[in-house]
């Protein structure tokens, strides 16, 4: 058949000459790739705050005030900032600055940000949580605004470190126009090239940035959400570096002189929640299987045994290989509000027993201890080394795991009487804890939202009401310390350990650890 | 058989509007999708707002019927967690897999019948036996940890393919396509050879199988006395005659393939559908999991009445009838 014979040639021949066309040759020194973790859903910097997007958003846009890797407050696009009185705050707004497409950066854009970041269609978590305290914002000069809050809010720096300022002309661009990279201009570090949804994001250097300017001409944040792969692609070079090394790896990649390690302690803290409130729960039964007419756990001497009981060390050590500190509170060291004085409580299965008997429990109880199983590093095993060790204080513990997609509705519907969960505080200071985890759950104020033991206590809600109210720094840190020593003294929740982040990257490559846990590309340094 | 494809069009309607109905329902019973998509820290205030904007305040039947008359109009809904419209989503990712499932096919098609063709002729020489207890290990050997194996050999051992993503892509008739490229090429390679080996086991079996059956048939046998080359006898006797069971496999592993390629696709962060389909069930993102699972039984409906048409080609003595057919 010569025809099918001519056919073939030609298929070949145009195939020989699309390769040879499609040959790709990327400078590699000067291109930095990243293996991510987790994906993004939006190019739209106001669309879903959720922190793999605002990770990627870091790299393209700006914030007026800037946090740095321990979640101190720095300037931003502002320069400096004041009250003016208890409800007026005033931003001086950094000259000079431009935008990726030329454009001066000014008060007007920073005004456009703040009326477009709460009202985004569809958002399905909006950022209208860091301005709903804002009454009203005052360009004074084009470098000069003043924020109106409703009430005296020591936080509003700290809310706008997360608002990423556009350019005022792309106020009222859609969502779709940001997802197609039309909308996308900030003042960041970074210009956007191309994004492809849960593939990569592919950036290139701003030479006009303000800032200090990122070692790399090139970047390419890449997803890869399975961890054995993404270990495979840091070995094989595929990428040159990676966030969230597995723990189970973390001893070989040490090991490989090719690759460098950097870690730091996380600001996120796994705890268990305990039901305080209800006088009947629905997964605890007395040592025979029979539901218990009083609920244990309201006493609080039940609630410090089962905290002894816990071996906090051996779960970082052995559980977690190391990639965990043991903690007795809500922020890991150096953070607003922690408390030097609360250490981790010591193992003490002696003390816990006896605690146990004194509130009238000689023989303990059984009790389900609910976990997700794909949303905290090594969740599910971390639950059964927990369960293991409060059996052995006679709280015979089952465990029950399941996928977030369940545990988080349930845990909301009060569903469970013990459950284990983690918690970053957003804002990095100590408040975000307290409002959400150990504040009575109140739906007007927007407190408790995430207390799923609908733990109460009077003094810890007047503690962290005033301190939200006070202005003056050291005034309100000590009220946050104040709260947060007497919502542990009650156990309102036990917290376990901090998770510690570890990147991998290649060697001649540096990071510094951040305690939010964020991966930025511009931070990457290259040792010559 | 204009009859006969209408018909069975009719039925998969039927059958699109069951599977909706139970994956709407069957998702919503999992849990509340604000639950996973909002920020930990929104407050109350937050979180109604969120539920309000996606539609999810209203009650279920409601939420149904919304789903159902724009469904009929095109519009299966946009992705709770992105945004964007959920078949926007789905076909983005379409040409990812379909050049992933294509590329495992024809290397399924390419070694298997040709390999399963020598161990049905020589069934007891020593290679025979050699390619049938490597087909078993096609069968047993989980797709996680081969896809893995070949990531730790080819890529960090050897270094010779890249382990994950997909490469360079070109444009071809406006659909960004890898197969073009070198890059392209050493980026599928690695996916596409593990999505092949179950198939490809499976191919080899069925050919031999087939082979073994047919070879002592007396067609065969007046062909050799008719003194045909063996090439001819092969390629023409045997393999035509051997063909309908493996075009029935090959039609539905496409398929399924195509529909479960989620293990292969997340172990080489390969951004096809299959990847989309776990990532949208983690997060509850009911309308991105319906649209993909109508797509999916449209897809099925689809092969079955292409496979239908092609044996009745294959084979004349077949006619285009089903169950409800009028005989």
């Amino acid at each position: 058949m010569p025809s099918l014979r001519r056919v073939t040639t030609i298929v070949v021949l145009l195939l020989a000459a699309a390769l040879i066309a499609g040959q790709p040759a990327p400078a590699r020194g000067q291109e930095l790739s990243i293996g991510l973790s987790a994906a993004i859903t939006s190019m739209d910097p106001h669309f879903h705050n959720l922190s793999p997007n605002n990770n990627v958003m870091e790299h393209l846009y700006e914030t007026l005030v800037a946090k740095d890797g321990s979640y101190r407050l720095r300037p931003g696009l502002a320069e400096s900032w004041r009250t003016v009185d208890d409800l007026t705050w005033e931003f001086r707004l950094r000259k000079g600055v431009r935008f990726h497409d030329g454009s001066d950066f000014t008060a007007a854009d920073v005004v456009a940000s703040l009326r477009r970041a709460p009202n985004v269609p569809k958002s399905p978590s909006s950022f209208g949580i860091y301005t709903r305290q804002i009454a009203d914002v005052q360009v004074i000069d084009p470098f000069t605004i003043r924020v109106r809050t409703k009430t005296p809010y020591p936080l509003l720096p700290n809310d706008l470190s997360t608002i990423y300022v556009i350019s005022a002309k792309h106020e009222k661009a859609s969502t779709e126009d940001f997802n197609a990279g039309r909308a996308v201009n900030g003042t960041g570090p970074w210009r956007f090239v191309r994004w492809q949804l849960d593939d990569r994001i592919e950036l290139a250097r701003n030479d006009s940035y303000w800032g200090p300017k990122p070692a790399w001409e090139r970047a390419t944040l890449r997803i890869i959400a399975k961890d054995p792969t993404r270990v495979a692609a840091l070995l094989a070079g595929d990428v040159r570096a990676i966030e969230n090394v597995p723990t189970a790896d973390i001893a070989r990649l040490a090991l490989n002189k090719e690759l460098t390690l950097a870690r730091g302690i996380s600001n996120r803290f796994i705890y268990l929640h305990m039901d305080s409130a209800r006088d009947r729960s629905p997964f605890i039964a007395d040592a025979s299987g029979k539901p218990m007419e009083k609920n244990p756990l309201k006493d609080v001497r039940v609630r410090r045994a089962m905290s002894m009981a816990v071996n906090r060390q051996a779960l970082a050590d052995k559980v977690m290989e190391g990639a965990a500190v043991p903690t007795g509170q809500l922020l890991p060291p150096g953070l607003f509000g922690y408390v030097p004085g609360i250490r981790p409580p010591a193992y003490d299965p002696d003390g816990a027993r006896r605690l146990l008997a004194e509130a009238g429990y000689p023989d303990g109880f059984t009790i389900t201890l609910h976990a997700p199983n794909d949303r905290y590093v090594n969740d599910e095993q971390v639950a059964q080394a927990v369960a293991g060790m409060l059996s052995k204080v006679g709280i015979r513990t089952r465990v029950e795991a399941m996928p977030s997609a369940v545990f988080f509705s349930r845990a909301n519907n009060l569903e469970f009487s013990f459950l284990l969960a983690g918690w970053a505080a957003a804002t990095g200071e100590a408040s975000s804890s307290l409002r959400s985890l150990l504040s009575t759950f109140d739906r007007d104020k927007g407190l408790g939202v995430s207390n799923r033991g609908r733990y109460s206590n009077a003094k810890v809600d007047q503690l962290t009401e005033k301190g939200l109210a006070t202005l003056n720094d050291a005034a309100r840190e000590k009220l946050f310390q104040a709260a947060t020593e007497a919502a542990i003294a009650d156990v309102g929740l036990i917290p376990l350990y901090h998770q510690v982040g570890v990147w991998g990257m290649r060697r001649g490559l540096g990071y510094t650890a951040r305690t939010d846990e964020a991966t930025w590309a511009h931070e990457f340094s290259l040792e010559k | 058989m204009l009859a006969f494809i209408l018909r069975r069009l009719m039925q998969s309607t039927g059958v699109l509007f069951v599977m909706s109905l139970l994956v709407f329902f069957g998702v919503y019973a999992i849990g509340n999708p604000v639950d996973i998509l909002v920020n930990p820290n929104a407050d109350q205030q937050d979180i109604a707002r969120a539920i309000a904007e996606l539609g999810l305040d209203q009650p279920l039947h409601l939420q149904y019927w919304h789903f159902l008359t724009s469904a009929l109009s095109g519009d299966l809904g946009r992705s709770f967690s992105t945004g964007i419209p959920a078949l926007e989503l789905i076909f983005q990712r379409m040409p990812a897999t379909l050049e992933l499932a294509a590329a495992s096919m024809a290397i399924a098609i390419v070694f298997g019948i040709p390999l399963g063709l020598y161990a049905g002729l020589r069934p007891e020489s020593r290679i025979a036996k050699g390619i049938m207890a490597g087909s078993i290990l096609g069968f047993s050997l989980p797709t996680f940890w081969v896809g893995l194996m070949l990531i730790m050999v080819f890529s960090v051992w050897l270094g010779w393919l890249p382990p994950t993503g997909r490469g360079d892509t070109v444009e071809l008739f406006g659909v960004a396509v890898s197969f073009l490229t070198l890059d392209g090429w050493s980026h599928l390679l690695l996916p596409a050879t593990n999505l092949a080996l179950f198939n490809l086991a499976l191919l080899i079996r069925l050919t031999r199988a087939g082979t073994r059956e047919v070879m002592v048939q007396d067609y065969i046998r007046f062909a050799r006395a008719k003194g045909l080359r063996d090439s001819r006898i092969i390629g023409v006797h045997v393999l035509k005659n051997i063909l309908i069971p493996i075009v029935t496999i090959v039609g539905l592993e496409f398929g399924s393939v195509i529909a479960f390629a989620v293990v292969t696709e997340s172990i080489f962060a390969w951004p096809g559908m299959g990847k989309l389909l776990i990532d949208s069930i983690n997060q509850l993102d009911r309308p991105v999991i319906v649209a993909y699972v109508l797509l999916i039984v449209l897809m099925f409906v689809l092969i079955n009445l292409v496979e239908d048409v092609l044996y009745s080609m294959l084979d004349p003595r077949i006619r285009l009838a089903d169950a409800g057919a009028a005989r």
